[in-house]
C-alpha cells in the first residue's frame, strides 16, 4: 500500500498514452458487461429457484398441440399433486405486430398457483367476476400506458371468435407486481379468462393448451411427473410433463447457442485488449528503464520490481475495466426501461462483476507478465548506462 | 464506381502535383520505418481486425438468416392463410376452403390441366438436437401431392420421395443435421404411431429445416383431420396476384388473406434479421471506439519517434498538408490491411457457418453465414474510418508543433 503513490505516478507519467489505453479498457468492459448480462439472462431463465415445485404438462408431440380438458381431473387426483391448473395460448396482438407480448387464457385458478405474483384481493375477485376481465404484469402496463377500467382490444391470430370477428377487447381489472426484482420480466404477459376465451372462440372448444400443476413436495417431483404421464400413455394424446424450470430452460436453449456466440466476441474482444495494452505497458517500461535501475540501486528487490509493474498493468486494466461495468451497468438499466421484455437482459449485479474483475485481473497480469520480467532481470550497471 | 474515382484521384494527386508527391515521399518514409516500431503498427493491425472480424461475423449471420427466408418465397407463388394469421402454424383452413382456393382461375394449370397448388398442414415436432441432446422442435410440414411441381428447387438428394398414404417422412438437410434420429432407415414416433424416415431433400431455403410427410396422413396423427394450415398455389404469373387476392375476397365463403411467398418470408426474418444488425453494430462501434484509441496511442508514439525527422522536413520546405496526409495514409493503409486479415478470417471461418435459431413457427430454421462481398467491403470502409480517426489527431500534432520545438527533441 505505501507504494500506490509511486505506482499511480508511474501509471500516469504519460497521461495522453494512459487515458487512451484507459478508454480502450473500458469500451472492452462495457461490452463484456453488456454481452454478459444478455448472456446470463438465457442461462439463468427457468433456472431460478421459483418454479421447482411447479410442473408444466404439454403434449409429447409438440407444446403446440392441445390437450383434452379431461385429464385435468385425473392430474388433480393424482398423488402428491396439490392444485392444478391450466391454461391456453393466445398469441393476439395489440394495436401493431411488432408490440409483441404473451397473452395466454387461464383458468380462475391460474393465478393462485404462482404466489410470487402479487395482486391484491380485490382485483384477484374482480378477475374471477368479470368474464372479459384481464390482468397484466406491472411492467407491461406501464410501457402501454394502461390503467384499471381501460379496454384492451387484441387482434387474433390463431382464435376468431364464433362470430367470424378477430377482435376480442378484454377489461383491464388488475395488474399485478411481481416480488422478485430479478424475474420482472415475468410482468410481461397479459391473462384473460378461460371462460369467455372457451365459449367465444370458433374451435378447439374443451381443449387445454397446458397444465401446471404444484406438487406438495418438490422433491418428489419426478415421480409425480412420470405418474401424470402415465396417465395418457398409449393414448392420442400422450404428454410430457417437466417442471416449469426444465420446460423453460429447453425452450430458451432452442434460441441458439447465446454461450457460444458472446464466447467468441468477447475471445476476439479480450485478445485484442491483452495486445494493446501490452504494448502500452511494453512502451512504459522501455522508457522507464533507467528509473527501475535507480530503484534498484536504492535498495528494491528484484521481487518487488516485479511486483511493482505488475500491479501496475492490474491497476491499468481494472481502472479502465470497473469503469466500464459500471457504465454498462447504467446501459443496461436504460436499454431494460427502453426495450422492456424484447431482450433479455439481466442487471449488471455481483456476479458480473466477480467475472468481470477475475477477467480483469487475469488480462492484467498477463499483459503485465513480460514487461515486469524485463524490469525484473535488468541489470542495473547495463541499465544506468543505456544499453 | 465512386470508390474508383475517389481512388484514382487520389492517385492523381500523389503523382501529378507537387504537395501529392511530398506527401508520397514523406509516407514512404514512414512506411519503410514500420519494421522498427512493428509491435506497436501490428497493435493497430489487430486491433482493426478484431472490429472488422467481429463485425462481418455478427452481421453474416443476419443476412445468411435473412437471405434463406427471403429465397424461400418467390413473387409468382402466393401462400393463403385464414384471415388474421401471420405464421402457418396460427391458421387453420378446412377442406373445403382448400379446394375452392386451388380452383380460382389465377392458379396456373399443369400439364394434366390440375391447378398447381398444394394445401399444406404445419405442425411442430419436438425431436432431439444432436448439439445438446434435448428436445427441439422441428416444422413438420404435410404437403399435398403437387408440392413437387410447385417447389421445382427442391431436389432429393438420398433415399427417394415418402409415397402417399404411408407413414413416410423426408428430412431437408438442415433438419438432417441438426436432429438426431433422422437418418434414412430410422423411425419416429409420433403420437404412438412409427413414422419412417425415407429420403432427404435439398432446396436451399427454409424448406431445410423442414420434415415433410403427406399433408392426408399427418393430419389425422395430430387430430387435425382433412384441415390444412395454408394453400400454396403458383400463379399464373406475378401480376395475376392481385386479381387472386381479390377473388379471394370476393368468395363470401372464404375468409383467407394471401400474401405472395416473397413477402410472407420476408416479413418472417425481418424482425430477427433487424434485431441481429443492430447488435452487430453496436457491437462493432463499441469495439470501433478501443480500437481507435489503440491506433491513437500508436500513431501518437510513432509520429513522436520521427518527431525531429519531420521537423527536418519542415525545416527544408515540406508544408504542413504532405506531413498530415502521410500519417493518415499511413494509419489507413495499416487499417486497411487489418480490415482485410479481419474480413478474411471471417470469411474463412463463417461462410458458410451452419447455425440454427428458433423461428416465427415456435420450430428451428436452419441457416448458414453468408459473409457476402457487400459485408466485406461494409468491414474495409470501417477499418479505413477508425484507421482516419485514429490518424487524424496525431497527423495534426505531428503538423502544428512548432519546427524549432521538435529538432530540439529527444
Amino acid at each position: 500500500m505505501k507504494y500506490l503513490h509511486l505506482i499511480l505516478s508511474a501509471l500516469f507519467r504519460r497521461k495522453t498514452r494512459t487515458i487512451f489505453t484507459l478508454l480502450s479498457v473500458l469500451a472492452a468492459f462495457l461490452l463484456f458487461g453488456l454481452l454478459d448480462s444478455v448472456r446470463s439472462a438465457f442461462a439463468s431463465a427457468g433456472h431460478d429457484i421459483a418454479g421447482v415445485d411447479r410442473l408444466v404438462t404439454v403434449s409429447k408431440i409438440s407444446f403446440t398441440l392441445s390437450l383434452p380438458k379431461s385429464l385435468l381431473e385425473r392430474i388433480g387426483s393424482t398423488p402428491g399433486v396439490a392444485a392444478v391448473s391450466y391454461a391456453n395460448w393466445f398469441g393476439g396482438i395489440y394495436q401493431d405486430p411488432k408490440n409483441f407480448f404473451a397473452n395466454e387464457a387461464v383458468a380462475a385458478n391460474f393465478l393462485d398457483l404462482y404466489p410470487e405474483w402479487q395482486l391484491s384481493a380485490a382485483e384477484r375477485e374482480a378477475f374471477r367476476n368479470t368474464r372479459t376481465g384481464a390482468v397484466v404484469g406491472e411492467r407491461l402496463a406501464e410501457k402501454y400506458h394502461w390503467k384499471l377500467g381501460d379496454k384492451i382490444p387484441l387482434q387474433a391470430t390463431i382464435f376468431p371468435q364464433k362470430g367470424g370477428s378477430n377482435t376480442w377487447t378484454l377489461d383491464l381489472v388488475g395488474i399485478f407486481h411481481e416480488s422478485d426484482p430479478k424475474q420482472r420480466d415475468q410482468e410481461d404477459v397479459l391473462f384473460f379468462n378461460w371462460d369467455y376465451f372457451d365459449e367465444a372462440r370458433a374451435f378447439g372448444t374443451g381443449n387445454v393448451g397446458w397444465y401446471v400443476s404444484r406438487v406438495t413436495d418438490r422433491t418428489q417431483a419426478g415421480r409425480v411427473a412420470a405418474a401424470i404421464d402415465a396417465l395418457s400413455l398409449n393414448s392420442d394424446h400422450e404428454t410430457k410433463t417437466q417442471t416449469e424450470q426444465a420446460f423453460q430452460a429447453s425452450f430458451v436453449s432452442q434460441f441458439g447457442d447465446i454461450g457460444m456466440i458472446v464466447g467468441s466476441i468477447m475471445g476476439a474482444v479480450f485478445f485484442t485488449l491483452i495486445l494493446l495494452t501490452g504494448n502500452t505497458m511494453a512502451q512504459a517500461v522501455r522508457e522507464r528503464i533507467p528509473e527501475l535501475a535507480v530503484l534498484k540501486t536504492i535498495g528494491f528487490s528484484n521481487r518487488a520490481v516485479l511486483l511493482l509493474v505488475l500491479t501496475e498493468s492490474v491497476l491499468l486494466i481494472v481502472l479502465g475495466g470497473a469503469v466500464g461495468l459500471v457504465l454498462a451497468g447504467i446501459a443496461v438499466s436504460a436499454l431494460t426501461a427502453q426495450l422492456g421484455g424484447s431482450l433479455p437482459l439481466l442487471p449488471v449485479g455481483v456476479a458480473i462483476w466477480l467475472r468481470g474483475l477475475a477477467f480483469m485481473v487475469m488480462i492484467g497480469l498477463a499483459v503485465g507478465s513480460l514487461p515486469a520480467r524485463r524490469g525484473m532481470r535488468l541489470r542495473i550497471v547495463d541499465a544506468l548506462a543505456g544499453r | 464506381m465512386i470508390v474508383c474515382v475517389v481512388l484514382l484521384l487520389l492517385l492523381l494527386w500523389l503523382f501529378a502535383t507537387r504537395t501529392g508527391r511530398q506527401t508520397w515521399s514523406v509516407t514512404q518514409v514512414g512506411i519503410l520505418s514500420i519494421p522498427q516500431r512493428l509491435g506497436s503498427s501490428l497493435v493497430v493491425v489487430i486491433g482493426i481486425a478484431g472490429v472488422v472480424g467481429v463485425l462481418v461475423a455478427v452481421l453474416a449471420m443476419g443476412a445468411g438468416f435473412a437471405a434463406t427466408l427471403r429465397q424461400t418465397g418467390s413473387e409468382d407463388t402466393a401462400i393463403v392463410m385464414r384471415a388474421g394469421a401471420r405464421t402457418e402454424l396460427n391458421s387453420v383452413l378446412d377442406h373445403e376452403s382448400a379446394t375452392l382456393i386451388a380452383q380460382l382461375p389465377q392458379v396456373q394449370r399443369n400439364a394434366g390441366g390440375l391447378p398447381i397448388a398444394s394445401p399444406e398442414l404445419v405442425v411442430v415436432a419436438a425431436l432431439p438436437k444432436k448439439s445438446t441432446g434435448l428436445d427441439a422442435n422441428v416444422e413438420l410440414r404435410g404437403v399435398g401431392e403437387r408440392a413437387w411441381e410447385l417447389r421445382p428447387a427442391l431436389r432429393i438428394t438420398a433415399g427417394r420421395r415418402f409415397q402417399p398414404g404411408l407413414r413416410e417422412l423426408i428430412a431437408g438437410k438442415g433438419a438432417h443435421s441438426q436432429f438426431a434420429g433422422v437418418e434414412i432407415g430410422s423411425t419416429i414416433q409420433l403420437n404412438g404411431q412409427s413414422w419412417s424416415v425415407v429420403g432427404v431433400f435439398e432446396s436451399g431455403d427454409a424448406y431445410d429445416s423442414e420434415i415433410w410427410g403427406d399433408a392426408d396422413i399427418v393430419g389425422p396423427t395430430y387430430r387435425r383431420g382433412s384441415s390444412t394450415t395454408s394453400v400454396t398455389v403458383r400463379l399464373t404469373d406475378a401480376a395475376a396476384f392481385d386479381a387472386f387476392k381479390a377473388a379471394l375476397a370476393g368468395d363470401p365463403r372464404l375468409k383467407v388473406d394471401a400474401t405472395t411467398t416473397r413477402d410472407y418470408y420476408t416479413e418472417q426474418s425481418a424482425r430477427l434479421a433487424s434485431f441481429i444488425n443492430i447488435l452487430g453494430i453496436t457491437i462493432g462501434s463499441i469495439m470501433a471506439i478501443g480500437a481507435v484509441f489503440g491506433a491513437l496511442n500508436t500513431m501518437y508514439a510513432a509520429i513522436a519517434v520521427r518527431m525531429r525527422e519531420i521537423a527536418t522536413l519542415r525545416a527544408i520546405g515540406f508544408r504542413g498538408i504532405p506531413v498530415v496526409a502521410s500519417v493518415l495514409l499511413e494509419t489507413m493503409l495499416l487499417g486497411l490491411l487489418g480490415g482485410v486479415i479481419g474480413a478474411g478470417l471471417a470469411w474463412l471461418i463463417f461462410d458458410h457457418y451452419t447455425a440454427s435459431t428458433l423461428g416465427s413457427n415456435f420450430s428451428q430454421v436452419v441457416f448458414d453465414f453468408q459473409v457476402t462481398p457487400a459485408l466485406i467491403w461494409t468491414g474495409l470502409k470501417w477499418a479505413l474510418a477508425i484507421g482516419f480517426v485514429g490518424g487524424l489527431f496525431p497527423a495534426l500534432r505531428a503538423a502544428r508543433l512548432p519546427v524549432t520545438a521538435g529538432l530540439r527533441e529527444l
